[in-house]
């Protein structure tokens, strides 16, 4: 038992309540909103130490043993992504302070971030597998809610499709839920992991577990992801970062958590459609990226390829393959977050958000055009930067496994990043300035301080790669033993 | 029993499905919360109709029905009210601003 | 807008405190049989929506001045507050307890914590209800 773990859920659903006491106090709001996250940042981290002295923790709601209660576990996996997860928020609401408007903070924007930040957070952490249903819909709600606020034409359309869609996806999930029990009768993630291995993962808990592919990849946007360009650019700036960073991470937090927890049997079957559908999603992305016009088509496609390329990790299932896929992760939660704060804040300064249109930025902004750059190299992967350590450790397991196929595709689609992100550099930051220096809008300090700080942390999580190894190998093996789990909780 | 309940599953997932790929907005919505209540039987059925008593200790020897299925569905239910109300609104205000409740018509051009 | 309906104002009057009634007794029978915050909080909340269609909002308002979207946060602090509370008593998270009082005019009464996690889920359920209705109807 170890109380601390529901902190990084419940916390921000506390001081969520509290600000909208506090509607009109929009100073305060935001120092409230700013501690809280660097409060559960840095508990987070705390819990992660703790994870590595003590092995995995757990958390029974009210008291009631597994497999019967709900729980909270905690392992090197959870809570590394909790943590970035928690950095990334707290770098996005310092941006959010001097950008978001009052308009929005004044409609309940600090709450929701909030709501969502516990949502995420939950999804991580738990360990009953109508807990994560219930946690991922508290994270929708909250993104529902942000993704339509402002109230424009063009995100109320677009949220309307993004909801539906998203309350298609959890009826499957509950669907998938309904088959589940029937056929396991229990819901504890371990438990099942344990009955499923008894009864040797027939056909109909494989048919279950595609049906679980399908709800996750929705979420993730792996392969489905027809409905991702769309809502990701309509909402303001911090939102598409938080969105881009979080939520189609918690999907594929929810594959790997399936994939080698629960069903890790069929791995002919389930990962060999894994592994197709992450090709097929690299090679999409790609000819997304590639045709992109605007900065905003470009970043989502962007998107798009790092879910495929993390998802040849889990697909190839090698332990070196894993350890990658956990260092892409905590990449590209930060990277992308960058990216698209970079983007929304080159269409504040010059209107515009198609490519051609925009031209020498680098002359004005200095720092900002050389973020980008930075940026820029860790998606593609290049030495030192963060991108690089997942990008050999996945590339590295793809041949230990032999799926050429996959690897050839993955370190392609590194080339049409880095082709498509170089095509804005060259366009939009080199070439004659169109703004005068006089004419410029400043950029505000506090977006400064957000670029700054996260290109600090993609910097620090490719050259600290080896002080981060300690976690991150943890993290890989729990996921490739799944009795280490399995054991932490019925046993004990 | 079950195969009656799965009927009446099928049943209302074919209409909510219909209804679904209406382009009319309250239509949709109204599909939605039809596929709810379908899932919400589904969890009862697959999880086992009543067989045996309440499930509390002091009151019966026992063989119990399996409450879980019912504690399921409350929170389903919990859960897909806030959607839908949600959902209600929010068409409601895009109906305002956009001037259409037809989803054919809220497409979007792609160079706007 | 001033709907002037004599039958609904007069049969208002007096079937809202039955149906108040009915949400207070299904939110503190949830105990031990059906009911509880959720459905307490649906049968008060459709009270409330029902007193706003009869009369208008003005009036309501000026009777009951309360934000709604607080009475959900409100209720949501409780729960949360009901939740959290285990923890400084070194109790697992959520954990709920309940003892036998002995009143002076009552006699023994069952009090637990588990009732105010309900009145939390009650005020919460009221809040979202009214205040989607009334999001949707304040517009004219």
């Amino acid at each position: 038992m170890n109380n601390l773990l529901v902190l990084p859920l419940i916390i921000p659903i506390i001081t969520a309540v509290v600000l909208v006491f506090l509607k009109d106090h929009i100073v305060l709001q935001r120092i409230i909103s700013f501690i809280t996250m660097l409060f559960v940042t840095v508990l987070s981290f705390i819990l992660l130490n703790i994870v590595q002295t003590e092995g995995i923790l757990r958390l029974d709601f009210s008291g009631w043993l597994p497999p019967f209660g709900i729980l909270f576990v905690a392992d090197s996996f959870a809570m590394i992504l909790v943590l970035t997860a928690s950095v990334v928020t707290t770098i996005c609401l310092l941006y959010a302070f001097s950008t978001i408007g009052n308009r929005h903070e004044k409609m309940f924007f600090y709450p929701f971030v909030l709501f969502l930040i516990a949502g995420v957070n939950g999804s991580f952490l738990t360990g009953d597998i109508f807990n994560l249903f219930v946690c991922f819909e508290v994270m929708l709600l909250a993104s529902y809610v942000l993704i339509a606020l402002g109230g424009e034409k063009r995100q109320l359309r677009e949220s309307l499709k993004y909801v539906l869609i998203n309350v298609v996806a959890s009826w499957m999930f509950l669907v998938a839920l309904a088959f589940l029990y029937g056929t396991v009768k229990t819901l504890n993630m371990a438990h099942i992991a344990v009955r499923v291995a008894e009864a040797g993962q027939d056909p109909l808990l494989t048919t279950v577990s595609i049906l679980f592919l399908i709800v996750f990849s929705l979420k993730a946007g792996l392969l489905l992801f027809f409905w991702l360009p769309g809502s990701y650019s309509v909402p303001p700036t911090v939102v598409q970062a938080l969105f881009a960073a979080l939520l189609t991470k918690v999907g594929i937090y929810a594959l790997i958590r399936t994939f080698t927890l629960m069903f890790p049997l069929q791995q002919d079957v389930t990962h060999t459609i894994i592994g197709i559908m992450a090709g097929v999603t690299i090679i999409a992305g790609c000819m997304g990226a590639l045709s992109g016009r605007d900065i905003y088509t470009i970043a989502t496609y962007n998107v798009i390829i790092g879910v495929g390329f993390i998802l040849i990790g889990l697909a190839v299932g090698t332990e070196t393959a894993m350890t990658g896929a956990i260092y892409y992760l905590i990449h590209d939660m930060l990277a992308k977050a960058l990216l698209f704060l970079l983007v929304g804040m080159m269409f504040y300064i010059t209107g515009e958000s198609v490519v051609k249109k925009m031209s020498g930025l680098i002359k004005n902004y200095p720092i900002f055009g050389w973020i980008f750059f930075i940026v820029m190299l860790a998606l593609a992967g290049i030495p030192p930067l963060s991108g690089f350590v997942g990008k050999v450790l996945i590339g590295q397991g793809a041949i230990e496994a032999g799926s050429y196929i996959l690897l050839a595709l993955g370190f392609a689609s590194s080339i049409i990043v880095l082709y498509s992100l170089l095509r804005i550099f060259l366009a939009s930051f080199f070439g004659e300035t169109t703004i005068s220096l006089e004419d410029s809008k400043p950029i505000p300090k506090g977006a400064y301080w957000s670029f700054i700080l996260f290109t600090i942390s993609i910097v620090f999580v490719g050259m600290g790669a080896e002080s981060l190894a300690v976690y991150v190998k943890d993290a890989a093996e729990t996921l490739m033993n799944p009795s280490i789990y399995i054991d932490a909780i019925l046993k004990g | 029993m079950e195969s009656l309940m799965m009927i009446l599953i099928g049943i209302l997932v074919a209409v909510a499905t219909y209804l679904v790929l209406s382009r009319n907005m309250i239509r949709i919505i109204l599909g939605t919360a039809l596929l709810s209540h379908a899932v919400h039987l589904l969890i009862l059925t697959v999880g086992g109709l009543k067989k045996g008593d309440v499930p509390l200790l002091s009151q019966s020897e026992g063989p119990f029905t399996d409450a879980l299925p019912q504690a399921l569905i409350l929170t389903a239910i919990v859960i897909s009210f806030a959607t839908t109300a949600f959902l209600l609104v929010l068409a409601y205000r895009t109906y305002k601003t956009n001037g259409s409740d037809d989803l054919q018509e809220l497409r979007g051009m792609p160079d706007e | 807008m001033k709907i002037n309906d004599v039958i609904l104002r007069t049969v208002v009057k007096g079937v809202i405190f039955i149906i108040l009634t009915l949400g207070v007794y299904l939110f503190f029978s949830g105990h031990n049989a059906p009911g509880g915050g959720f459905i307490g909080g649906l049968v008060l909340g459709s009270g409330l929506v029902l007193l706003y269609i009869t009369y208008d909002l003005e009036t309501v308002h000026k009777k009951m001045p309360f934000d709604f979207k607080k009475v959900a946060g409100l209720g949501v602090l409780l729960a949360t507050g009901s939740a959290i509370g285990s923890i400084f008593f070194d109790a697992p998270f959520l954990s709920q307890t309940d003892t036998y009082f002995t009143f002076p005019i009552l006699g023994e009464k069952h009090l637990t914590t588990v009732t105010v996690f309900e009145a939390g889920v009650a005020l919460t359920v009221i809040g979202t209800l009214v205040t989607i209705i009334l999001s949707i109807s304040e517009d004219e």
